[in-house]
């Protein structure tokens, strides 16, 4: 081939452009899927939770969670009259194996399940050093594996303690809210399969999501509202022991 | 005196930090990822890579699309807000994978004494509205389904003894 420098200097741009598409790399998987639609968070309702820990058990299915490692998980709190400030919470591996029967007893019991709070403002999110933890333009908090150096800053800064290392990846791991799931318009794994409805995803910028219709009737709360972190993670029914 | 006399000294150092500095930028440039920045301090290829990750839960819809039967006995009764994953456990290969026209991968059926247990055994921690049996005193260990139709599982009148 006989390239002179005039043919040499005009096929540079195209050159250049080729290569950016190479470094651009694949589109996304979901091309129907509008980022700015949507602002993803979750309803629990406290009073409906049975302790099941089907939740559990399919997240760790769904995202092949490391056994002893939770993105979800759910505490049984047993509060008694006399003594409201100190419940006695158990999760015995997470709730994953359901929970001991409890007998007849004085005060109160109840389930909390608990998971990412995919927080507005997320203390975890502002301390990365190098910009591999993000909340994503739809709302969900989410972790760049390949670019996370593990060195554990966000597991500390969570104030709800839902992150943590994968002891093979090495890198900071956490409730994704079944990204992959969501964006091809299914449901989270843990709501898929809660068989009383106590988790329910919801879509908050979704005008016929019924999670409007719900906050506006129901007292609901959030966890550690003094931390203002403001998750999208509301609780219904959620009593004032739970810390 | 002449504050320029001595400016010819400075050429070459102005020359090494414009260097300098574009060797940084190059090396910048070259080691940050093409989609970092595109919606905010984080690479934005990254979205797509999590999106892209393998789904084991097929979903009920994907389960009623061939077990539409079922999906109406269930409709009907009590377990009609179960969804068929939460019993039969993660199905998406038995929905996904077929090989001539048939599922490859046959599901198992569960275990009804662990299953319904898990979420019917009496304990004072479940809300009191929930039905709850304590096994031994209300079938003496006469396995769930003998009675209940785990997908309708109200007993009809005219089944009842």
């Amino acid at each position: 081939m006989n390239l002179t420098r005039r043919h040499f200097m005009v096929l540079l741009p195209a050159a250049a452009v080729a290569w950016e598409s190479v470094l651009a790399g694949t589109p996304a998987a979901a091309p129907n899927y509008k980022l700015t639609d949507h602002w993803w968070g979750m309803l629990i309702d406290i009073s409906k939770c049975i302790g099941c820990g089907n939740c559990v058990r399919a997240c760790q299915t769904e995202n092949d969670v490391p056994d002893g490692f939770f993105r979800t998980w759910v505490e049984r709190y047993h509060v008694t009259d006399t003594n409201l400030e100190r419940p006695q919470v158990i999760s015995p591996d997470g709730g994953k194996g359901g929970f001991p029967i409890a007998a007849e007893d004085e005060g109160k019991y109840f389930f909390v399940p608990k998971l990412c709070n995919h927080c507005v403002d997320s203390p975890c999110t502002q301390v990365c050093p190098v910009g591999a933890t993000f909340i994503s333009p739809d709302g969900v908090v989410l972790v760049d594996q390949s670019y996370c150096l593990g060195c554990a800053y966000c597991v500390q800064a969570c104030p709800y303690g839902c992150r943590y290392i994968h002891p093979e990846k090495h890198s900071a791991d956490k409730c994704t809210l079944c990204y992959h799931r969501i964006t091809k318009g299914l449901n989270t794994a843990c709501c898929e399969n809660c068989p009383t409805g106590a988790r329910q995803l919801a879509d908050l910028k979704d005008p016929n999501d019924p999670i409007h219709a719900f906050l506006k009737t129901h007292a609901v709360q959030v966890l550690k509202p003094q931390m203002a972190t403001t998750p999208k993670v509301f609780y219904n029914q959620l009593d004032g022991s739970v810390r | 005196m002449n504050l320029f006399k001595d400016v010819g000294h400075l050429f070459r150092f102005v020359a090494l930090f414009i260097v300098g500095t574009l060797v940084i930028l190059g090396l910048r440039a070259a080691f940050t990822p093409r989609s970092f920045g595109q919606y905010g301090h984080y690479r934005g290829a990254a979205l797509g890579d999590i999106a892209a990750h393998p789904v084991h839960f097929a979903g009920h819809q994907a389960c009623e699309v061939c077990h539409a039967d079922v999906a109406e006995t269930k409709a009907k009764g009590k377990h009609a807000h179960v969804n068929c994953e939460a019993c039969h456990g993660a199905q998406a290969r038995h929905a996904y994978d077929f090989t001539n026209g048939s599922a490859t991968i046959k599901p198992v059926l569960p275990d009804t004494a662990v299953l319904c247990a898990r979420c019917h055994a009496a304990s004072a921690a479940k809300p009191k509205s929930f039905p709850q049996v304590n096994a031994a005193d209300h079938s003496g260990g006469v396995p769930c389904q003998t009675c209940h139709q785990p997908h309708s599982p109200a007993i009809a009148a005219g089944d009842a003894k």
